[in-house]
């Protein structure tokens, strides 16, 4: 117990120090919010593997694998192949064209205010989502370490969280990413050899028995490696494979619709480096998700129901603490529970503050006040006043929705509603010279009321399993493409916005040469 | 910050040079996003509907979907890799576009 307390204060300890660093040289809005645009391609590919690689990917997929088999590791292949859109269409052209925010890029050539207004309630949408997936892991795995209530864990991390983002802003948010990113990487390929050693150091032993295994001692032995186990028609009815692909796409394009990951290719100096930090990225992510094999199908041929129950059921966010505290005992469970610890604080963060930076730089100055500040630092003012709010509203989701909703899967909505509401505008906003402000409001409004309404009305949604009105748990396969066609119809059924396609060769020619982009500010 | 004289945008976009390196840039990513998604959803359609093909063991007892799975990974780093050896050098066309404009 004392262990892992040290080590829990070791790593807090270590990050209020870059924090405060961080906050003697956080000097103006540039600096609060991208870093000054200063950090090298590895440091920002190693950030946006820290901002990816969160509770939903080591905690969530290690359960949705051991739990599910082959159908949980479908989240590990669809979160690297989603770099691929990133890479390709979106991060060049945000690097070169916007300055702070995701709605920044849309509002370059479209009328800023409805736009921008649409793009900030969006993005904390997403960024809600995907916070209360963290809290929750963060709670249950404080519980279980030092005996803290899952209340109490949750407030805990929200308070330090704020600290980083209130005081460090994103140069000390960057900085938590990247030593987490490393802690992380530690932890899984340890994790990974002690579940290889278990089997001899023989991946052919390893696969026999993932091919045999008990299921985490629920049932007969079965073959995890085949897919079903939570999608096919046996378990899951008629709709099973349609839903699969639907997360299927939903994870593929969700990506590049994430405020918090596309807000880090601001941090570096121009759109070359933004380019080789996504290679970086998709290098460290890559590798990670091909260890969760060893630990997500390894804890499966391991672990036993016992060693996964809170409150009486299999909770797959203590799969992979549990798998540690197994092979490597009470000093290895500490410094996974502590990885997985940083893990969430340092993703929260970055939620917090793409989240706050959204809703000061989007709605604060440039809706409400037609983007002027009326003081000099009152962008950055406000902004730490709203992740305060964000702060406080994550924190009371998570303990109401207590303790074992799998993470992975809020993730999955989260990325659902990224990719339906974000992904088109973004996309067609770059590519399309038609495009106008109706299309990008439509597009924008229906991608994100579809999604949750579709949520809401899945068999987890208001009805439950019985009365779900719409079977799929994914909305994306019908989400998405409606975003894209709502997009479309309000452009093509309303006038031609004759100034926006006249900026249309401005956008083209600054997005793909960065003429005129953003600068790193010198130290 | 700001550019020393206005640009002119539009004489730029116009440029041969220009177009023609947005026309090859856009036929790379339109053919490589076509390409990396087939690719991609054919993993749960061939999961979904045939599952049987996709339980035949091929390497020891390691079936088909999980080496489909698998070369997923291989893949996305293969078109990386394609990209950013292209995009090097585009960059370099590019920046002759717009020379004496910084």
């Amino acid at each position: 117990m004392s262990i892992a307390l040290t080590m829990f204060v070791g790593f807090v300890a270590l990050t209020l120090l870059i924090t405060f660093w961080a906050a003697r040289k956080n000097t103006g809005a540039s600096a609060y919010f991208a870093a000054g645009r200063s950090i090298t391609g590895w440091q920002n590919g190693l950030a946006v593997a820290g901002d990816y690689m969160s509770a939903a990917s080591f905690l969530g997929i290690s359960g949705a694998i051991c739990l599910s088999g082959y159908d949980g590791f479908m989240y590990s292949v669809g979160f690297l192949v989603a770099y691929i859109t990133v890479l390709l269409i979106v991060a060049e052209p945000l690097r070169n064209a916007g300055k702070y925010t995701m709605a920044d890029l849309l509002a370059y050539r479209l009328s800023p205010r409805p736009v921008r207004a649409m793009a900030s309630l969006s993005t904390l949408t997403v960024s809600t989502f995907y916070m209360i997936a963290q809290m929750v892991g963060a709670g249950v795995i404080i519980e279980k370490l030092i005996g803290a209530s899952f209340h109490t864990a949750v407030i805990g991390v929200g308070v330090l969280m704020l600290v980083y983002v209130v005081f460090g802003g994103m140069l000390a948010t960057t900085w938590v990413q990247i030593i987490k990113a490393i802690l992380l990487m530690i932890g899984a390929f340890m994790l990974s050899v002690l579940v290889l050693k278990h089997h001899g150091y023989s991946l052919g032993a390893f696969f026999d028995s993932v091919t045999a295994a008990t299921y985490a001692g629920t049932e007969a032995p079965k073959n995890l490696l085949e897919p079903g186990l939570k999608y096919g028609p046996a378990v899951a009815g008629p709709w099973g494979s349609l839903d699969f692909i639907s997360l299927s796409i939903a994870l593929v394009l969700g990506t590049a619709g994430l405020p918090h990951i596309l807000v880090r290719f601001y941090t570096v100096p121009d759109a070359k480096t933004a380019r080789s930090s996504v290679v970086w990225a998709m290098a460290i992510i890559g590798l990670f998700y091909i260890l969760t094999t060893f630990f997500g199908f390894g804890a499966a041929t391991i672990l036993q129901k016992a060693q996964i129950l809170s409150d009486g059921k299999p909770n797959p966010n203590m799969v992979a603490p549990a798998l540690a505290q197994h092979l490597g005992g009470e000093l290895f469970f500490a410094f996974i529970s502590a990885v997985a610890f940083a893990t969430i604080l340092a993703v929260v963060a970055g939620l917090t503050m793409s989240a706050s930076a959204s809703f000061a730089h989007d709605f604060y100055t440039n809706v409400i006040h037609h983007g002027k500040e009326h003081r000099p630092g009152e962008e950055v003012r406000v902004a730490r006043i709203t992740a305060f709010v964000v702060g406080a509203v994550s924190i009371g989701l998570a303990i109401y929705l207590g303790p074992s909703v799998n993470a992975a899967f809020l993730v999955g909505l989260a990325f659902a509603v990224a990719a339906s509401a974000n992904l088109p505008v973004i996309v067609l906003s770059v590519f399309w010279k038609r495009f106008n402000t109706t299309g990008a409001v439509a597009g924008l409004g229906v991608g994100l009321g579809s999604s949750i309404v579709l949520i809401l009305l899945s068999p987890n949604g208001l009805f439950g399993k019985a009365g779900a009105v719409f079977p799929l748990e994914n909305p994306g396969i019908i989400s998405i493409p409606l975003g894209f066609l709502a997009a479309w119809l309000g452009t093509v059924l309303t006038a031609r916005d004759p100034a926006a396609e006249a900026k249309f060769a401005e956008l083209k020619v600054r997005a793909h040469t960065g003429l005129g982009a953003e600068k790193a500010v010198a130290h | 910050m700001s550019e020393k004289s206005p640009v002119n945008w539009d004489e730029l976009e116009a440029k041969p040079e220009f177009r023609s390196l947005l026309g090859r840039k856009a036929r790379f990513i339109v053919s490589a996003t076509i390409f990396f998604m087939s690719y991609y959803l054919a993993l749960p359609i061939l999961v979904g509907y045939f599952p049987d093909l996709m339980k035949k063991q091929v390497l020891g007892k390691v079936n088909i979907a999980y080496v489909f799975a698998l070369s997923q990974f291989l893949m996305a780093w293969i078109i990386a890799f394609i990209y950013v050896r292209k995009a090097s050098r585009w960059d370099k066309e590019a920046a002759e576009v717009i020379k004496g404009h910084h």
